[in-house]
């Protein structure tokens, strides 16, 4: 220790409450549930704007300081290209908003897409230097990227489309001048939505995106179409505005062209890519280097599992018009008009919220949904016809007729807006559209139409049912409900991934639902009352990941928000317009009023279009919120890092990496000017580092009285991450060393946590814990609670829960001064994790396990815990968030899952929020459904960004009633359904028994089963009998009770075991499904049959294999992806020359046993296992650790162990369970 | 003598009548969003123990005096009310645990709970009076 007195002060505090009674003294923020809005005046100049600001200035203003804000944080996820993307969006923009129309650009724009784009370029910006003078100022220019890049997003999507964008010019023209350019918009989104997925709809779909130059055809095909359809009525319109928003829609759409080249991918993952390529060709002259989050997001799954997804990305480009439009309407309204808003967004303390700020990607973007839907009828040929015939159902009647007369009369654009009415907003376009008539040219055309339909549309429940159309009983008998004998069919896996169904709704709704990755639902189809889903003996319920990062989101900032006045719903899609000023909300149907601003629809700058809104036209939305959503002026970002520093931690040497992940992304940390950061170590005593500006260096004062815990001082201790750099990185430099030689292997974990409690209430944010072993001083103290004989016993498995309340009240208190704790637990001992965990359980935190950890002889350990750091520091997160979670009158919630505080019966208090972070929802039907046929579920997410921003995001799905048995098993999400029992199971095992929850698991497969089979006369007792949708239940149920969290039998260590649980619980769908059930691939025979291609890379699509030893081979190499960890097996015949080109090694016995890394060898096999790799691994945010596993290695029983489908000693094989569950159901 | 001891009993549940009435306007305030469940938590895990104290006190009391049927009415109240207290999780908070309560209709069973036991309660009220009445005649 002395030796570091060099280098840093040390004052030993001894007596009680020494200098630092100040910290007491420290005023208490407010728990956060009152209700006082007054107290909290709106804190930052933004929020304060009144409706009734005019002129020029006011707008700038705002301008800047949304943008900036949101964009400013590029750090966090870097990525160049899409950087350079949102630029040349940003100069779009920023000509766009005063934009005089630029008409005559578009014809310009057809000539060639690259070409084009300069001129493009050109001329938006010319127009406009007068705005460019006014983001001259650095901020300003922010604002503007951000904007362009909300406005653009999307259109890098599309960017993939090259082709179709040459397609364009012939397509376009059909419609009226000032439409064209957004029509062409629309033909890449239909590219990529076919991409991304949906294999069946269009055959041409995948060799398409396989091959970019094939979706030529293709996108002029959808474009014609699109045009015709009239995008279901609202895109057209709002394009069909001359105003500026057109000229920068083609002004992106040519940058995209030119950069299409390079954009290949097709499916969601490529949305991501091709972003990024398309965006760098932009490269106008933004000043803002930020990389938005968005570009990392493109995480989603990368082949596109989700159709909807895709389509979502897709839709992208209309929201971004949407929310230039948006911006601009927020401008236009300042200046011009009048129009202040009232309030609608009155808003109570419970704000849900949402928040992307981290402004990254998503606030970029603010592309909305809206053109997903596009996409879909593009694919469909979104006539009505097909609606019906998509609908399939039942009692079709309704739906067909309304829709029917509308389109007959009108030419087929009418048409297509006919379609719209089925929803019920669309009724309100005619009486808007005539009001707007004069405004808008484009759209008159359709107006007439839209009034005749308009009368026969008098109530939402007439539209509802028309809408409703999810019949399943039509004579085809849907895919999902084809019965299938789990006995005897052997190959029950796809080869290809799984996606989530989608919804049994029409065509318009679908286009407009939320993406599957944000908002799925265990059940697509609702049964109509709680007797038939007790029937089913299924599981309702939502799973939920709101703040995933997002490549476009639409950011809407409007003086009101509009909700409804009873329920306090956001204003959706799925809202119906009663007339022009009126509309009915979806969930509680309320009729509210439409407020005067909201007439106003800023995209077309026209008046008399609510439902043109971006907020009517995009599922998932984000809203820049006002002071009236602030309990307290907006906290900056504040990080605490908590670090245990005993002997333990010290031979560990997690420290060194820590500093080092540190001291890279210290410029990284999401947050502006205001962001704080401190350190406090502990062992037996707790040491603070002054860290104040103007030392000249860290000073370390030392606190021994555990016992009642004080803050040695009063400020210096938290600090200002850019003044006090310099120290702060003489700490973290010397950090690492400080400790070396201490003997202290205690470890005063609880004192050490209320003193950052302490420390962290006046503003809340994050600590991050690092703790290495069981707390042994203090309070919270623990003992050693697993006994290692027990590790594979069958029966009882105890101590699953915590042992003490200490860390739950610590995380509630946190919770109430808006704090969370993150748990980073390095241990090569029990720790008693059941019990530490609760710290970041209930305050919204997040838990990384690293079992026997060590730096230099865990090596694989110490990279993970690496690329956990960097993903953890520099992610997106929102401060003082709540969420809260509505759905339609009938329906209620009873429990939720996940990491956080339930505040309320439907309020969820999450004192931070992370994009990795998931939860679910159990839902009950309280009241029958049988007056509606569509029912509704909004999440709201109230956060404040790290730029200081309070935000709301958010999402809404839709789903129709059933009142079938049978509709109700069509539409089973089996992903949705076992992770929801997964989560039912962990609250099962800790508060009753963990054998009671595996019976549980395996009685909903059981139950379920059985009712289905006595559903299903004709196929009694030929086998195990299960509709197509719930073929992969047996399966999954039984990967789950061979989890480490449920099994038995095996040795398990309690922490594993807890940890498992944990994930269970706080991990979003995608991840926990890749956790219970791993993906195995055959990587030594890769071929660029069915490849994608993703920026500019060949990526390789073998097929999925089951997990089974059987299709083991000796002369193969086998890729297991477990989501967290990749698998190399190689059996011991391997083929040479995979093992020379991939491996570098020249035979099966020089391969070393401990390999992380493939080397990068100039062979074509090598370049497709790495481009493979990567991609899987692009496609998450947790950089997974590969482990080669060689033949007769030992640890080849961590790859074995994941193969499910085979017996071992404690558990069945697949076919044993289906026996078993067969007789079970037999008896 | 024996009035004392219905004097007594009288006294103590109207105590526990008011204290189960307390427990439903807390728990429905819950429901109502009007507190939030820590506060909620927090003020009845305090009154658990005086409960579970005040139910025990007066079932010993009709024991020790021999009021056989009056005890084996009291006997299962109490048992519930001491078992649900033993079992309550090391890591839980008190029978009323924050975490826990909006989960898995939680907060409709403490609910239900409190009812059942005002019922019980003013039923017992309105016994011990008539005992006592009767025990002071009779004295």
């Amino acid at each position: 220790m002395e030796e570091q007195g060099s280098c840093i002060e040390r004052k030993l505090l001894r007596a009680k409450r020494g200098p630092g009674g100040p910290a007491q003294s420290q005023m208490q923020v407010p728990s956060g549930y009152g209700l006082h809005h007054q107290n909290y005046i709106a804190a930052s100049g933004h929020y304060s704007q009144g409706p009734g600001k005019m002129a020029a200035s006011p707008l700038d203003g705002q301008c800047s300081d949304y943008y900036s804000g949101l964009y400013t944080p590029p750090a966090q996820k870097v990525a160049a290209s899409s950087t350079a993307s949102h630029e040349g969006a940003q100069q779009v923009y920023s000509g766009g908003p005063p934009a005089p129309p630029l008409l005559g650009a578009p014809p310009g724009l057809v000539p060639g897409a690259s070409s084009t784009a300069s001129l493009m370029h050109t001329s938006a910006s010319q127009p406009y230097p007068s705005f460019v003078n006014y983001y001259s100022s650095p901020a300003v220019y922010t604002a503007n990227s951000s904007a362009a890049s909300q406005g653009f997003p999307a259109t890098c999507h599309y960017s993939v489309s090259t082709v179709s964008n040459a397609v364009h010019p012939s397509v376009c023209y059909s419609s009226p001048p000032p439409g064209d350019p957004y029509t062409r918009v629309f033909t890449s989104q239909n590219a990529l939505v076919a991409g991304s997925g949906r294999e069946g709809s269009f055959p041409g779909q995948n060799a398409a995106l396989s091959h970019p130059s094939a979706l030529g055809p293709l996108p002029s095909q959808q474009h014609q179409q699109q045009q015709q359809q009239t995008l279901s009525g609202f895109n057209t319109l709002s394009w069909s505005v001359p105003g500026l928003p057109p000229a920068q829609d083609n002004l992106l759409r040519n940058h995209a062209g030119s950069v299409a080249s390079a954009s290949n991918s097709p499916a969601g993952p490529v949305a991501v890519s091709p972003a990024g390529p398309g965006m760098q060709n932009v490269p106008p002259p933004r000043p803002v280097s930020t990389v938005l989050p968005g570009a990392p997001s493109a995480r989603g799954p990368p082949a596109g599992k989700y159709p909807q997804e895709s389509a979502a990305l897709g839709t992208q480009p209309s929201e971004l018009t949407l929310q230039k439009g948006m911006q601009y309407g927020d401008y236009v309204n300042n200046q011009a008009s009048s129009a202040p808003t009232p309030l609608s967004s009155t808003s109570d303390d419970e704000e849900e919220e949402e928040d992307e700020e981290a402004g990254v990607d998503s606030s970029s973007t603010t592309s909305s949904a809206s053109p997903v839907p596009n996409s879909y009828d593009a694919l469909e040929g979104g006539s009505y016809a097909d609606m019906h015939s998509s609908s399939a159902s039942s009692p079709a009647p309704d739906p067909a007729p309304d829709p029917d007369p509308v389109p007959a009369p009108t030419a087929p654009q009418s048409v297509r807006m006919a379609k719209p009415f089925g929803h019920g907003y669309p009724t309100l376009q005619p009486g808007y559209q005539n009001a707007a008539a004069p405004l808008t040219s484009g759209v008159q055309p359709s107006g007439p139409v839209a009034f005749q339909q308009y009368p026969q549309y008098p109530g939402v429940n007439q539209l509802s049912s028309s809408l409703g159309g999810l019949s399943l009983q039509s004579s085809p008998q849907p895919e999902s409900l084809r019965p299938v004998n789990l006995t005897q069919e052997k190959d029950v896996l796809p080869t290809t991934p799984v996606w989530a169904p989608v919804p049994n709704l029409n065509m318009d709704l679908k286009k407009l639902n939320c993406s599957p990755d944000s908002f799925r639902c265990t059940l697509t189809n609702i049964p109509q009352t709680q007797a038939l889903l007790n029937k089913a003996k299924l599981p309702l319920g939502l799973l939920l990941h709101p703040f995933r990062d997002l490549t476009q989101l639409p950011v809407i900032t409007s003086n009101t928000i509009v909700r409804c006045r009873s329920c306090r719903t956001y204003i959706n899609p799925f809202v119906s317009f009663i007339d022009q000023r009126r509309w009915k909300c979806n969930l509680c149907y309320r009729v509210n009023d439409v407020p005067e601003e909201f007439m106003y629809n800023p995209l077309t700058r026209s008046y008399g279009e609510p439902h043109k809104r971006p907020e009517v036209q995009n599922s998932t939305v984000e809203f820049i919120a006002s002071s009236d959503y602030m309990l307290r002026p907006p906290q900056p970002a504040v990080y605490l890092f908590v670090l245990d520093v005993s002997h333990n931690a010290v031979e560990a040497g997690y420290l060194t990496v820590l500093c080092q992940s540190l001291l890279e992304n210290l410029d990284k940390l999401p947050g502006d000017s205001r962001t704080r950061i401190g350190f406090m170590t502990f062992d037996s005593t707790i040491h603070f580092y002054s860290l104040q500006e103007g030392l000249s260096q860290p000073q370390m004062l030392i606190v021994s009285d555990i016992d009642d815990v004080f803050l040695p001082t009063p400020d210096g201790l938290l600090v200002n991450l850019y003044e006090s750099k310099e120290l702060i990185k003489v700490l973290l430099n010397a950090l690492p060393n400080m400790f070396t030689n201490t003997r202290e292997t205690h470890s005063a974990l609880g004192p050490a946590l209320q003193a950052a409690f302490k420390l962290m209430s006046p503003t809340g944010g994050r600590v991050s814990v690092f703790q290495t072993q069981l707390p042994s001083l203090g309070a919270g103290l623990l003992q050693s609670r697993e006994d290692p004989n027990q590790r594979s016993s069958t029966k009882v498995v105890q101590h699953l829960g915590p042992a003490t309340d200490f860390y739950k009240k610590l995380a509630l208190d946190c919770s109430g001064q808006q704090t969370a704790v993150d748990l980073f637990l390095l241990s090569s001992q029990y720790s008693d994790l059941a019990s530490l965990a609760c710290m970041s359980k209930y305050s919204a935190g997040c838990i990384y396990y690293y079992p026997s950890f060590h730096c230099t002889h865990n090596p694989s350990q110490a990279e993970k815990l690496q690329k956990d750091l960097k993903r953890y520091l520099t992610r997106k997160i929102g401060f003082e968030a709540v969420m809260r979670i509505r759905c339609t009158k009938g329906l209620s919630m009873h429990t939720f899952h996940g990491n956080f505080f339930v505040r309320s019966t439907d309020l969820l208090s999450l004192a931070n929020i992370n994009p990795d972070a998931g939860f679910a929802v159990q839902l009950s039907i309280e009241e029958n459904l049988t007056d509606t046929s569509l029912v509704c579920f909004q999440t709201a997410l109230l956060y404040t960004s790290s730029k200081g921003e309070r935000r709301i995001r958010v999402h809404t799905l839709c789903l129709p009633v059933v009142s079938s048995l049978a509709d109700v098993y069509a539409g089973v999400d089996v992903q949705a359904a076992v992770c929801l029992l997964a989560n039912m199971a962990v609250d099962r095992s800790v508060s009753s028994s963990l054998s009671d929850a595996r019976d549980a698991l395996v009685n909903a497969v059981v139950d379920s089963l059985s009712a289905y089979g006595s559903t299903v006369s004709n196929f009694q007792h030929s086998g195990l009998i299960a509709p197509a949708s719930l073929k992969l239940f047996p399966l999954y149920v039984l990967a789950l009770l061979k989890q480490k969290a449920f099994r038995t039998g095996t040795s398990t260590r309690l922490d594993d075991r807890v940890y498992a649980m944990c994930q269970i619980k706080s991990q979003p769908l995608v991840h926990l499904m890749k956790m219970i059930h791993p993906n195995l691939y055959r990587i030594d025979r890769l071929t660029d049959e069915g490849a994608v291609h993703v920026n500019d890379r060949v990526v390789p699509q073998p097929p999925l294999l089951k997990l089974s030893a059987e299709k083991l081979t000796r002369e193969g190499a086998f890729l297991m992806d477990c989501g967290s960890v990749f698998y190399i097996w190689i059996g011991n015949g391997c083929d040479s020359h995979f093992i020379e080109d991939v491996l570098g090694y020249p035979n099966f016995a020089s391969v070393p046993q401990k390999m992380t890394h493939l080397p990068e060898l100039d062979t074509l096999s090598s370049e497709r296992t790495r481009s493979f790799l990567t991609w899987l691994r692009d496609s998450r945010p947790l950089s997974p650790v590969l482990h080669l596993v060689k033949d007769e290695s030992p640890a080849k029983t961590e790859f074995f162990q994941h193969l499910v489908e085979d017996r071992t000693e404690a558990a069945f094989s697949y076919y044993e369970f289906l026996v078993h569950v067969q007789q079970q159901i037999c008896k | 003598m024996e009035a004392v001891v219905f004097i007594f009993s009288l006294l103590d549940c109207c105590a526990l009548i008011f204290l189960s009435v307390y427990f439903i306007i807390t728990l429905s305030d819950l429901e109502c969003d009007y507190i939030n469940a820590r506060s909620c938590c927090s003020k009845l895990n305090k009154w658990v123990i005086p409960e579970m104290i005040g139910h025990s006190v007066v079932s010993v009391l009709m024991l020790v005096s021999l009021h056989w049927f009056i005890f084996l009415l009291n006997l299962p109240v109490a048992t519930w009310n001491i078992y649900r207290f033993i079992m309550v999780p090391s890591g839980n908070m008190g029978v009323f645990d924050p975490t826990e309560i909006h989960n898995r209709g939680q907060l409709k069973s403490h609910m239900k709970e409190a009812m059942i036991k005002l019922g019980f309660h003013l039923l017992c009220f309105f016994m011990y009076l008539y005992s006592m009445i009767l025990a002071l005649i009779n004295d």
